[in-house]
């Protein structure tokens, strides 16, 4: 099973965190040929790790791994847009052989 | 209890940046943020760089520095050009670097709504922690090419500005703007940072390039208008000129200092004064470098320091004339009395000369010193930068207590006047013409005493020679007119008083 790993940051108690979160959650849900590690952080209680990151706007998804990582900012409403920038595909979709 | 709201001035806040805190009485507005905004290479990172060591040199003050288009390697290595140790500043977290550049080499994807609440949250979090007073935000305009939202863009820098007047820090934001005249910003920044403006600009004048700052805004606080030029050098970073700002307020000498010719001194009524301007203005070869040569003279007699700035002869040419009337520069150079300094006026912008006349003052802290010529500087530069040039080094000079002597080479060699006479003529105490003067058949020499800001002085135009030692006066003039015009008249009556004349001894 592939292992995605996210690092989702958000400010503090804000709408669009919170759809951010919920939004993934249930991307989560859908793609369950994927093992996700989520991690998420809010920029209020852990600056330094934002200052790390280079995190300027919130929400921010960061997929750290599989390389490349890549990020995705915005409170991931736009479904398609997310599943394209972390290349999921659907479980029918994944042929035999591959990964 | 005290409900009444009264009209309070905004406090300023020294920036510590040469001739800025003067042309904006006073310093920025403390906790507010200021505008900067100029072309590309206009020198809006170097003043908001400088912005923050200079608070942090004089007063302690330490500062944060948000990047936007530069990475802050490049930025410490850029900065440091300049003479500062950016580096260890930096170490030891004196300025903080907030790098808020796009991660190299990662695709960002929108997908949704979202904020910069996470860059006012960096920005915060380095201000408490460090207790910074100064911020300085770099390029927000390359902020708005990573967002497809500028409306967003330009709501959340509004939020970020709010957030640091609360935060209490004085903040500069540097933007560029397309050119020179227009739109005070791109995408429309100029909507949210409205109470206070900067505009740097870096023109092309007469093939030079000619740099200004102008205050466009202060709301709600006093500043000086219009533009002043400015100079940017690896010693200092930006040293703004507030030339039309300055203020008389030297006091002014009774003490009169000797011009280094005795009769002259008798035509000023008694000497120049020790903190006036005299300009010694005259046709090539007339004799002003021998004046200068006479003045320099007279301080090293009296072991006074003094300074010569040539612009016209080498080192060796000066050295070896001024041997020739007397006095060894050399020598006096290695006693400390005295201290020349060649160069080519083509070898940097007046704005530069200036500077690097004012360092050099203040480096070796003379009590005269001369200028030779300004009509070579005039040459390379606009009219405007040269006025400029002229009452910049005059404030100079008159405030420092000095004593200045000026040539200025007239274009023609029968009286007439030159450009730059006209022009700085009202700008110095004293004029002193040197003319040739045509009579019967043979060139003679003049001298005249044209003004003497607060003092009697002889009216009359007298013979000198340029003799073997040096600068001889001799008398006046007697039986014609018409000298400084050019076209001497003969006013004899008769041919016996013409006579007369011509063999007895005038009185003068």
């Amino acid at each position: 099973m592939k292992t995605i790993v996210l690092r989702l940051y958000l400010t503090g108690q804000s709408a669009y965190g919170l759809e951010a979160r919920s939004n993934l959650r249930a991307l989560i849900k859908e793609f369950t040929d994927y093992n996700f590690e989520l991690e998420v952080l809010d920029v209020l209680e852990d600056p330094q790790m934002a200052i790390e990151d280079k995190v300027i706007a919130t929400p921010t998804l960061i997929k750290r791994q599989p390389l490349p990582t890549c990020r995705i900012v915005g409170d991931l409403s736009d479904k398609a847009r997310v599943v394209r920038a972390l290349s999921l595909r659907a479980a029918d979709e994944i042929q035999p052989g591959t990964e | 209890m005290t409900d009444v709201k009264k009209h309070v001035e905004i406090e300023k806040l020294a920036s510590g940046i040469d001739g800025l805190d003067q042309i904006c009485q006073g310093g920025l507005p403390k906790g507010r943020s200021t505008l900067i905004s100029g072309t590309a290479g206009s020198g809006k990172t170097v003043l908001a760089a400088q912005f923050l060591i200079k608070g942090l040199e004089n007063w302690g003050e330490k500062g944060v520095l948000v990047s936007f288009e530069e990475r802050p390697q490049d930025m410490i290595h850029n900065v440091s050009a300049f003479g500062w140790n950016f580096q260890e500043t930096v170490d030891k977290g004196d300025i903080s670097i907030i790098d808020a550049t796009p991660v190299a080499g990662e695709v960002t994807v929108e997908a949704g709504r979202y904020d910069l609440a996470a860059l006012m949250a960096r920005i915060e979090y380095v201000i408490t922690q460090t207790g910074a007073k100064r911020v300085a935000i770099d390029a927000i305009s390359a902020l708005f090419p990573q967002f497809s939202d500028h409306q967003m863009v330009r709501q959340e820098l509004q939020r970020v500005v709010n957030g640091l007047r609360e935060l209490d820090v004085t903040t500069i934001i540097t933007m560029e703007r397309e050119a020179e005249d227009g739109q005070i910003a791109r995408f429309g920044v100029e909507e949210f940072v409205t109470d206070n403006v900067l505009l740097l600009r870096n023109r092309l004048e007469a093939e030079k390039r000619r740099r200004t700052i102008e205050v466009l805004k202060f709301r709600g606080t006093a500043h000086h208008k219009g533009e002043f030029p400015f100079t940017i050098d690896e010693q200092e970073g930006v040293t703004i000129m507030p030339l039309s700002a300055m203020e008389l307020t030297q006091k002014s000498s009774e003490t009169r200092i000797s011009s280094g010719v005795r009769e002259l001194d008798i035509m000023c009524g008694g000497g120049m004064f020790r903190d006036s301007i005299v300009l010694i203005s005259g046709a090539t070869g007339t004799g002003k470098t021998l004046m200068v040569t006479e003045f320099m003279k007279s301080a090293v007699e009296k072991k006074e320091r003094s300074l010569l700035f040539a612009f016209e002869e080498s080192r060796y040419q000066l050295i070896r004339n001024a041997r020739s009337w007397g006095i060894d520069y050399e020598e006096a150079e290695r006693q400390g009395y005295l201290r020349i300094i060649c160069s080519y006026p083509e070898s940097k912008g007046l704005e530069d000369h200036l500077i690097y006349i004012q360092r050099e003052i203040d480096k070796f802290k003379p009590t005269r010193i001369a200028v030779d010529s300004l009509s070579a500087l005039e040459r390379v530069s606009t009219l405007k930068s040269f006025r400029e040039f002229v009452i910049g080094i005059t404030s100079f000079v008159k405030q420092r207590e000095m004593a200045g002597m000026f040539t200025n080479t007239t274009a023609m060699l029968m009286g007439g006047e030159s450009v730059t006479e006209t022009h700085i003529s009202t700008i110095t105490d004293s004029i002193i013409l040197l003319r040739y003067v045509e009579l019967h058949g043979e060139m003679h020499r003049g001298v005249t005493v044209l003004k003497m800001r607060g003092s009697w002085h002889d009216k009359y135009i007298r013979e000198y020679v340029v003799g073997e030692h040096g600068m001889e006066i001799k008398d006046a003039f007697q039986g014609v007119a018409g000298i400084l015009a050019g076209n001497p008249v003969y006013t004899y009556r008769d041919e016996r008083s013409q006579l007369k004349q011509m063999f007895d001894e005038p009185d003068a």
